[in-house]
């Protein structure tokens, strides 16, 4: 008799269930616009052209250190990172309060913070926090938070479905009624999976509230750059929040903004009230990482932080291929509106080209959703949810037809 | 430690957003104490002494004292990254299938029975530890499940100090320890090692060095691996195998897998951590595996499903670059020829130097019996030294050794073996 027979299948993950049909699907014109991953013109993965350079650099690099890189990461890389977030300027930075702790992709990056808070946030141990993700919000949230311990895990309010935008009243009403020191995950920017972001006014008020009732920060930051093509906008949020004097952490990757899937490229910002309590938050976030993969992988990080440290790698980086990236999703999300709208598709298109970076959540319904994917072969989330770079100059007309179908055959 | 001021009230934002006033919220978070690899290390670096030697390391030192990368490995890494099909995916969670495919061969032999039953599935992790913890958080989640199992798991005397940790924070606090090496015998007491297993509840689980024991360089011989797997199998133990520096022992990937390949002919259900960062030089690339070899091939789907959950929640997917290098020694056969020569002067040259030292010891007319030097394999080596003769050697002498008073071989060379060898000779002769 195994010790093991009694272990249950686990549910596949639906995006990549979603992927893996979509390979068995023969169909000619097959679209994929599910999981999260820059496509492009020709629907290709793209290797950035700088991520190429800087991997011969360093290939080439004879002087390259071959030791087990230090538990908390490569020093240049966790400092260029939280730079990346922060700003140049920033005067956390200055004031030695930031650090950070290099960790294996996002979602690397939202464990061990998840992990530490529990240890240490609210307490010492304490599982009951409550802990607020968005609704809807990327499914990994929950199971990051509920495997580091945490037992009460709930849903803020942030998509109106009718109106097809932001419920800013419900966002607030949560914030009001959540329990003190509860800890609330914000998208920083480019919300995952709904694209619909709180406007700077918004996020102002949203920081009122949550400094006045002692709620914590925890921003999770995957887009930056990539959502609008600027990075210092679509890090404002992070920024305002810390000017404001938060003790907050910010999980950020790097595998959309230097196409690094693959190479796990993540970073915990960390912003303390000093460097004295940094220095203590940090040895123990040594701690944790040591007991989840103690050394983290140095090719990724080597990459990001050759290029953020060196101007001219930099601007190529920014100027060139993130705005090669910003540039083709608007333009996907600017043509499939006038296609819509052009057809004559009922309903309002406006939401596609309001909404910000990688996907948009279109409004279509479970039953339509269904049909797109089975009469049409478009694979989408179940939720209606689109990845743009998925859209191309040669399918655009398709995928504009079949939701036009899909609206008009399906209710 | 915290900050002093601890009003309670809201204190108004200056301009640089410096939070004043109230205490942070992490005002209770307590100071990690060093880790022993830390501490050491912190220690050796304040050291200002011209004449002074680590040999705490966990690399493969060599005899200019670098770790460095394989020549080959610098021939694949610049190949690959030429490679103009290559293309940046997500892998899945548990990684490049090449790889798995390579590491599993590697640990249960390439024509293993329990590969063609496929009772066996593996999961490419960012190294050592992350295996661990995996196998770690698989045994919580599903060992046992109808008994609610929670432990204990049984480590070795002396053994890394992150296993321990590392079970706890997978959430199985109940951690104990077996009988393994014995200072006097200056080896493995297998006497004390079967009594404390004998002693340990049904359903523990044991966590055993497959070869190249962290950090006494002790290994169990073949037939104290039937004696020891009678018994586990007797008292219903589960086995945890480690392969922390696979193929450092022999110099022969599969060979230092023996223990493994034997647990699965015998039917017995195994995990098994690996990592390949010792024998291909890749410490900064985090190449781990996880190995889980199962009574039957039933298992499979629900286990791995399990496992991939496990990751998604922890890492999500490992990283490719080192895994890719592995794999594509390993499964051309022009690569593994190369590659083993590399791995073999390594071997070579670990055996060479406790070779060159047992005779220096011996010249000196150092107390004691070294033969042990001899008798183990891999990097690491215990000389058998108490805590009071290994400060001696730190405080006075400078030559820093593991707290169990172990060392990493490879740090040994030409330049700096007599001072060793004579330091040994003085602690010896000192605390007698």
């Amino acid at each position: 008799m195994s010790v093991f027979s009694d272990v249950p299948q686990a549910p596949p993950v639906a995006v990549f269930k979603l992927t893996a049909d979509f390979r068995e699907d023969s169909h000619p014109q097959k679209v994929n616009l599910g999981v999260g991953a820059y496509r492009t013109d020709d629907c290709q993965p793209w290797v950035l052209p700088v991520v190429k350079k800087v991997e011969r650099l360093i290939v080439e690099d004879e002087s390259l250190n071959h030791e087990y890189l230090p538990i908390l990461g490569l020093p240049e890389f966790r400092s260029a990172s939280s730079k990346v977030a922060l700003g140049d300027d920033s005067a956390a930075i200055k004031d030695n309060r930031v650090g950070g702790v290099q960790a294996l992709g996002g979602t690397g990056a939202l464990r061990i913070g998840a992990e530490f808070l529990r240890r240490w946030y609210n307490g010492v141990n304490n599982t009951a926090t409550p802990v607020y993700v968005s609704a809807p919000t990327w499914e990994n949230h929950n199971a990051v938070f509920a495997d580091a311990g945490f037992k009460d895990i709930r849903p803020y309010h942030y998509w109106d479905a009718a109106k097809r935008g932001l419920d800013f009243t419900g966002f607030q009403d949560d914030l009001e009624k959540a329990p003190e020191h509860s800890i609330f995950v914000l998208h920083a920017c480019a919300h995952n999976p709904t694209g619909t972001d709180p406007t700077q006014e918004e996020w102002k008020k949203i920081a009122e509230i949550m400094k006045r009732r002692n709620l914590f920060v925890f921003f999770d930051s995957a887009y930056q750059g990539f959502a609008s093509g600027s990075l210092d906008k679509d890090a404002w949020a992070i920024r305002f929040f810390v000017s404001e004097g938060f003790e907050l952490f910010v999980a950020q990757s790097f595998s959309k903004n230097f196409g690094l899937y693959n190479e796990r490229v993540g970073n915990l910002t960390v912003v303390a009230q000093d460097s004295e309590n940094l220095t203590r938050i940090l040895s123990q976030m040594e701690k944790i990482v040591r007991t989840t993969w103690s050394n983290p992988p140095s090719q990724g990080a080597r990459i990001v932080s050759k290029t953020l440290n060196c101007p001219e790698l930099f601007a190529e980086w920014y100027a060139a291929n993130v705005k090669t990236m910003a540039d083709r999703v608007l333009l996907m999300r600017d043509q499939l509106k006038s296609k819509l709208q052009a057809l004559g598709t009922p309903g309002t298109w406006d939401h596609i080209t309001q909404q910000i970076g990688m996907f948009s959540f279109t409004g279509l319904n479970p039953k339509q959703v269904e049909f797109m994917i089975k009469e049409k072969h478009v694979y989408l989330m179940a939720s209606g949810r689109i990845n743009m770079c998925g859209l191309t100059s040669k399918n655009i007309d398709y995928v504009a037809q079949s939701i036009h179908d899909a609206v008009t055959t399906i209710q | 430690m915290s900050r002093p001021g601890g009003s309670v009230d809201e204190k108004e934002v200056n301009q640089n957003g410096d939070p004043g006033g109230h205490l942070s919220v992490f005002s209770n978070t307590l100071t990690a104490a060093l880790s022993t690899d830390t501490r050491l290390l912190s220690a050796f670096k304040k050291d200002t002494q011209t004449r002074e030697v680590y040999l705490a390391g966990r690399e493969y030192y060599s005899e200019k004292g670098k770790t460095f990368e394989l020549r080959l490995v610098g021939k694949i890494k610049q190949q690959i990254s030429a490679d103009p099909t290559l293309h940046p995916e997500y892998p899945s969670s548990r990684g490049l299938v090449e790889f798995i495919r390579q590491a599993t061969q590697v640990a249960l032999g390439r024509n293993s029975r329990t590969i063609a039953e496929n009772r066996m599935f593996g999961v490419q992790t960012p190294g050592f530890n992350a295996a661990v913890r995996l196998g770690a958080e698989l045994l919580k989640h599903w060992y046992d499940v109808s008994a609610a199992w929670c432990g204990p798991v049984y480590l070795s005397v002396p053994c890394d100090g992150s296993l321990a940790s590392i079970f706890q924070a997978a959430g199985i606090p109940d951690i104990r320890q077996y009988y393994y090496w014995d200072d006097e015998q200056r080896g493995v007491c297998l006497e004390k090692l079967l009594a404390d297993l004998e002693r340990a509840p049904e359903r523990s689980v044991v966590v055993l060095s497959a070869s190249a024991h962290y950090p006494t360089g002790a290994d169990l011989s073949q037939n104290q691996w039937a004696v020891i797997t009678q018994l586990i199998m007797r008292r219903r133990l589960f086995p945890f195998l480690l392969l922390p520096a696979q193929a450092l022992c022999y110099g022969d990937l599969e060979r230092d897998a023996w223990p493994v390949q034997y647990c699965a002919s015998q039917g017995i259900e195994v995990l098994c951590a690996q990592s390949f960062s010792h024998c291909f030089g890749l410490y900064g690339e985090a190449v781990g595996h996880l190995l889980c070899v199962l009574k039957h091939s039933s298992l499979l789907l629900s286990m791995q499903s399990q496992a991939d959950k496990i990751v998604r929640s922890l890492w999500a997917q490992p990283s490719a670059g080192g895994a890719r290098v592995v794999a594509t020694v390993l499964s051309n056969s022009a690569h593994l020829v190369e590659w083993q020569g590399e791995v073999k002067r390594i071997v070579k040259r670990c055996m060479l130097i406790r070779a060159v030292l047992r005779e220096k010891l011996r010249l000196l007319g150092t107390p004691g019996c070294w033969d042990h030097l001899t008798q183990q394999g891999g990097l690491f080596c215990c000389t058998g030294l108490n805590g009071q003769q290994v400060e001696f050697l730190s405080n006075c002498r400078h030559v820093y050794l593991l707290p169990s008073g172990c060392v990493n071989v490879s740090a040994i060379n030409s330049r700096n073996l007599d001072y060793i060898a004579e330091s040994i000779r003085l602690a010896l002769n000192t605390s007698l």
